[in-house]
């Protein structure tokens, strides 16, 4: 074999080499499109799989825990809703909170629960948490149309609701939870492949993190007085608060809005996100040897 | 003239010993310390050579060390080794299942790797679903995977269960759904694993028949990594024997391949003082070696070769000593196969006192894959001196028997008769 001819072999690839910490190989991951419909398609005709109610579990689910919370929370706690109709008012907070939490914990295991299917066969590890975030739209987008039908109910019964016309922000909303829920998901998985402890952290995480959310109670019921603007200054500092009360603006009417906790859930969501996907870049590499 | 199409450049592969745990952290924060100070990797100097039955010392073994390979376009490279030679890490590295601790992989076109049939295949879904989400994860397009869906479902043979959920197959179907997708891939270089090992005799024969196709007609190169040294001698036009993570032999002549890595596997010397004996003891073997017909010591053969057999013999007498002595062969599932003698050829056999070889060749053995166990006898005038069972085995291990062509099944059993047709 001539040795001088290797250098003008024009290569598709080359293993091995370093390689800049920033390439993201997207066009090989937009090679695979078919790949992640294929994945997303498997996770909803599998999830319900020989069950009666099939996909009518999608509203099962959410309309039982509004139950619960209009009961506990709303009945017996008498947690204040900022004068919204409480199934509206605990629904929103459920369904967004919902897709966040799903998002997660889903692409948190994506190492771990996918080892075999990795050990065998190569494809851009990155569809599979893209596939749980898309499938979990797909999910939360039903539920939302839950919402819509008690949002409707309500207004058609002369309940007064103010839908905002920042209603535009919805979309955008939509993003920050995505990226948040995938990019704390990536670096999670990312770790967990190596040190397991964080798993044990992770299944009460997600609960504690809820509470310090406005889920159950609206972030007015947090008064302005020196002690409580302890809290209040964590609340702000927890990206959800912005995400849910706006959410409830645009939808309800009531809710604290501030411009400024909206561009810090983004952008710091937007950062949770590039950290997670290089994490995960470096990590899908060698994976295979250290689970 | 020859078109390279995969070059692998002093490739190294490092994996950590024993178990992670709680010095997992510190090993990875002296590393980084390291790398940030822009010193060597500490973990990486302590370090094994891959001996798997040498009790590890360190911490860290190079599974693949210094490894350089050319692979040309229609080439079928056979890659055969020992347990934990590094071959399956080998393949991975190349299919990019993970990356290698040092060199270089470099390849054109693009690769498909059979590491395993069937990957991903969800139980919960059809048939028809599972051929879609598997063509999917093997890289093929959606157009692409509808086109051939038909061919692919008359290759698996599995027209009726189209729409049964795949939890309903039998585990041979699965594979047959699995292979057929596979076979309809098209990538430039094809990478297969040891997945032929498993089905039965037809699935076998349609996935040799399959790989030999692609390769031949298509051009397309593959890397086969098997231990049945009849699909590897059928298939493959060059061979690698990887040995401790290294390729000790190269040739384009597959059967010398073979025949280097059968000589490979090291015999241990049978200790004596430790077989289970019985008889007078006046006469007594003390030695055994089965050799193939150049002579070399192994215990690997294919359907339809020679054996020989050297025999040491230790006659504590002080007379010449005339003796029957036979050689039984036991499957591992014992039953009773053969037995070789001198007195059934009336051969006379008469041993000096003091220490006698005897040699013996069995011509074109017929047995099947397996393993056979030795058991060896010494009588004189009908009376036992010494009777030692199971002493040693050998293994064939696939072949060709009659005609190169044809390689009987894996799990037949029986034994092979030489035969001839004629319809004049």
């Amino acid at each position: 074999m001539k040795e001088n001819n290797s250098s003008e072999i024009k290569w598709t690839r080359v293993i091995g080499e370093e390689q800049n910490l920033f390439k993201l190989k997207l066009n090989e991951l937009f090679k695979y499109k078919d790949l992640l419909f294929r994945f997303i398609y498997r996770d909803f005709v599998t999830l319900y799989k020989q069950t009666i109610l099939g996909p009518i579990w999608y509203f099962i689910q959410p309309i039982m825990m509004m139950l619960a919370y209009v009961i506990v929370f709303g009945n017996i706690a008498k947690i204040s809703t900022d004068g919204i109709p409480q199934p509206l008012f605990y629904l929103s907070g459920i369904i967004v909170w919902n897709y966040f939490s799903e998002c997660f914990l889903q692409t948190s295991d994506t190492f771990n629960e996918n080892q075999n299917l990795f050990g065998k066969v190569y494809f851009p590890r990155l569809i599979i948490p893209l596939s749980k975030s898309i499938s979990g739209l797909l999910k939360f987008c039903v539920q939302f149309l839950l919402f819509l039908f008690f949002f409707f109910y309500y207004l058609y019964n002369g309940v007064i609701i103010n839908p905002s016309y920042y209603i535009a922000l919805f979309p955008l909303l939509l993003i920050v939870m995505a990226m948040l829920g995938l990019g704390l998901g990536l670096v999670f998985t990312s770790i967990t492949v190596k040190y397991r402890d964080l798993k044990f952290f992770i299944q009460f995480g997600i609960q504690l993190l809820m509470f310090a959310t406005p889920i159950i109670y609206p972030l007015s019921s947090i008064g302005h007085s020196a002690s409580q603007l302890k809290i209040r200054t964590f609340m702000y500092l927890n990206p959800f608060t912005h995400i849910l009360e706006t959410f409830r603006f645009v939808f309800l009417g009531k809710g604290e809005v501030y411009i400024e906790g909206l561009i810090y859930s983004f952008v710091f969501s937007f950062i949770v996100l590039v950290v997670g996907v290089l994490i995960f870049n470096k990590s899908e590499k060698t994976f295979i040897d250290k689970i | 003239m020859s078109d390279l199409v995969l070059k692998i450049e002093r490739l190294g592969k490092m994996y950590r010993l024993g178990q992670f745990g709680t010095g997992t952290l510190s090993h990875d924060l002296n590393s980084f310390i390291a790398k940030i100070r822009g010193k060597d990797d500490p973990s990486k100097l302590i370090t094994h050579k891959n001996e798997r039955d040498v009790k590890a010392i360190h911490d860290f073994v190079w599974v693949l060390k210094n490894l350089n390979l050319h692979v040309n376009k229609g080439d079928v490279l056979g890659i055969i080794g020992k347990n934990g030679a590094g071959k399956s890490t080998l393949l991975k590295l190349i299919s990019q299942i993970t990356s290698p601790t040092e060199g270089l992989i470099k390849y054109k076109g693009n690769i498909a790797s059979l590491l395993e049939v069937g990957t991903g295949m969800h139980p919960e879904m059809t048939a028809k679903e599972n051929i879609f989400l598997n063509g999917a994860i093997l890289g093929m397009k959606k157009e692409e995977i509808k086109k051939k869906f038909d061919d692919i479902i008359d290759f698996s043979g599995c027209q009726m269960y189209v729409d049964t959920p795949v939890k309903r197959f039998s585990s041979g179907m699965r594979v047959r759904l699995g292979f057929a997708v596979a076979a309809f891939l098209e990538p430039d270089i094809l990478i297969v694993d040891e997945v032929l090992a498993v089905g039965d005799y037809e699935f076998q024969k349609n996935a040799v028949g399959k790989i030999k196709e692609v390769s031949e007609n298509e051009g397309r190169t593959v890397l086969f990594v098997s231990h049945n040294m009849g699909s590897i001698r059928n298939l493959c036009n060059r061979g690698v024997v990887l040995n401790q993570g290294e390729i000790s032999f190269e040739s384009n002549n597959i059967a010398d391949v073979i025949e280097h890595y059968q000589k490979g596997n090291s015999i241990k010397e049978i200790n004596f003082n430790k077989v289970s004996r019985s008889g007078l003891g006046n006469i007594q073997f003390n030695d055994f070696k089965i050799l193939n017909v150049n002579n070399v010591e192994t215990k690997q053969f294919c359907i339809g070769d020679n054996i020989r057999f050297y025999l040491g013999l230790e006659n504590y007498t002080q007379s010449n000593q005339s003796v029957q002595i036979a050689i039984g062969f036991r499957s591992s599932d014992d039953r009773v196969c053969s037995m070789i003698g001198n007195e059934y050829l009336d051969y006379n056999i008469s041993l000096k006192p003091g220490f006698n070889s005897v040699k013996c060749e069995v011509f074109e053995v017929p047995f099947s894959s397996g393993k056979f166990i030795i058991n060896v006898i010494l009588k004189k005038n009908q009376i036992t001196e010494d009777w030692i069972k199971d002493l040693t085995y050998f293994e064939i291990q696939g072949g060709s028997f009659i005609s190169e062509a044809y390689t009987y099944p894996n799990n037949y059993n029986g034994i092979y008769l030489k035969h001839k047709w004629d319809d004049k």
